[in-house]
């Protein structure tokens, strides 16, 4: 087969024969291959020039030989270059390395995500003072202030606060190098409290397992359909202050059916950090998820 | 409003994609994006002219391909394309659909000089 235009057969003799007819020189014998012709390169086409053993008539036009290897209506050839690569493809490099960091420690890390105000960090103190004495670390992320990390500290457990500055999320090389301060202890929990902001944190792999949305019943039973993307990304939902939706008139049927909606795949648990109800389910969650770890 | 943050993933890439192909300038960038990965066009334009400012791509044209919602519906097992993610399944008007497609954020190709 010509591997320039792809015509013939699998012979020599049938791939020039069917070269030839289709190049309009069928009549001629066999025997007089001619001498190499050469194609006409055309410069924006980024022909080459080729010299393989048949003849191609002077016109032909091969695609695809460019440095992209395709062909786009209204982009000059020799000039695309084909990147196929996700835009986010550096910031999934460092989560790739951290979450190699985090499985060869057999740790379990959850991405804490959800609007300011839902309680997330209180819900973690609450939750390292119930884990009691197991090996874990902190990530605070916020745009200002150590307030989370000195709450956190004030536990007893091991943080470090990640500020922004400007910035709406934290991302895999902010996670990296808050890693490499903190040192993180064989078969830990590590968890990370992202910067409050039910949307851009949704984008940013950090090299957790597991993204828990966190959605306080004041907040509204509309606010998954409102902001999809977090509770799509997310493998837990958890739904705090419940012992406040007395006050609240919500419905919290509804607020799990809405978050149901947008990931049908979505475990959610009722919880109240401050009077403790639920708050069992969400360690058995995490117990299950550091277990699956090998730790 | 995290376009800001994509177009410096954009920056990045080219960059390293400038210095594997020996390019000085880029005249287009053209982006996959899938209709459910969060990105507005008109805020991801703005941060691109912002933050190409000094690179191989300052003044480069910002081109984007949409590409389709895909979901997989719990109720009747159909593949699906959808326009929201919160669409009903077009099948059997199912509300359960686990998307599959339409999160993605690629770029596809660069035209440089």
């Amino acid at each position: 087969m010509c591997t320039v235009c792809g015509c013939g057969g699998h012979s020599v003799e049938d791939a020039f024969r069917a070269h030839l007819e289709k190049t309009g020189q069928a009549g001629a014998p066999l025997a007089a291959h001619p001498a190499p012709l050469q194609s006409v390169a055309i410069p924006a086409l980024g022909g080459a020039l080729h010299d393989h053993g048949h003849a191609h008539a002077g016109h032909d036009i091969h695609l695809g030989h460019g440095p992209a290897g395709t062909e786009v209506p209204g982009m000059s050839q020799q000039r695309l270059i084909e990147i196929e690569t996700d835009i986010l493809s550096k910031n999934d490099a460092f989560a790739a390395r951290n979450r190699a960091a985090i499985t060869a420690r057999h740790a379990f890390a959850t991405n804490l995500v959800s609007s300011p105000g839902s309680g997330k960090t209180t819900l973690l103190c609450r939750t390292i003072e119930m884990l009691g004495e197991v090996p874990l670390a902190v990530i605070e992320g916020d745009q200002q202030t150590t307030n989370d990390a000195d709450r956190i500290r004030a536990t007893g457990a091991a943080a470090i606060q990640v500020n922004t500055g400007k910035g709406c999320h934290l991302d895999g090389r902010m996670v990296e190098a808050a890693l490499a301060r903190l040192g993180l202890p064989e078969g830990a929990f590590l968890f990370i409290e992202n910067v409050g902001n039910l949307v851009c944190p949704a984008a940013f792999d950090l090299g957790e397992d597991a993204k828990v949305a966190i959605l306080s019943v004041t907040e509204g039973e509309d606010k998954p359909l409102k902001y999809p993307d977090m509770f799509a990304a997310a493998g837990l939902a958890i739904l705090n202050k419940v012992d406040l939706a007395p006050y609240c008139d919500v419905d919290l049927d509804l607020y799990e059916a809405n978050v149901k909606r947008v990931n049908p795949a979505i475990e959610v648990l009722r919880v109240s950090a401050r009077t403790g109800e639920g708050m069992q389910a969400w360690l058995d969650w995490l117990r299950a998820g550091l277990a699956r770890k090998g730790a | 409003m995290h376009e800001m943050s994509i177009a410096e993933g954009i920056r990045d890439v080219i960059e390293d994609a400038a210095r594997a192909n020996g390019f000085s300038r880029v005249t287009r960038v053209r982006l996959e994006i899938g209709r459910f990965a969060g990105v507005e066009t008109e805020a991801l334009d703005f941060a691109f002219d912002v933050v190409m400012r000094g690179s191989v791509a300052e003044g480069a044209t910002l081109e984007v391909i949409e590409l389709p919602g895909k979901a997989l519906c719990y109720d009747c097992g159909a593949a699906v394309e959808i326009r929201h993610r919160l669409d009903p399944c077009p099948e059997c008007g199912g509300g359960k659909l686990l998307v599959q497609g339409g999160e993605e954020m690629r770029i596809k190709d660069l035209e440089v000089l």
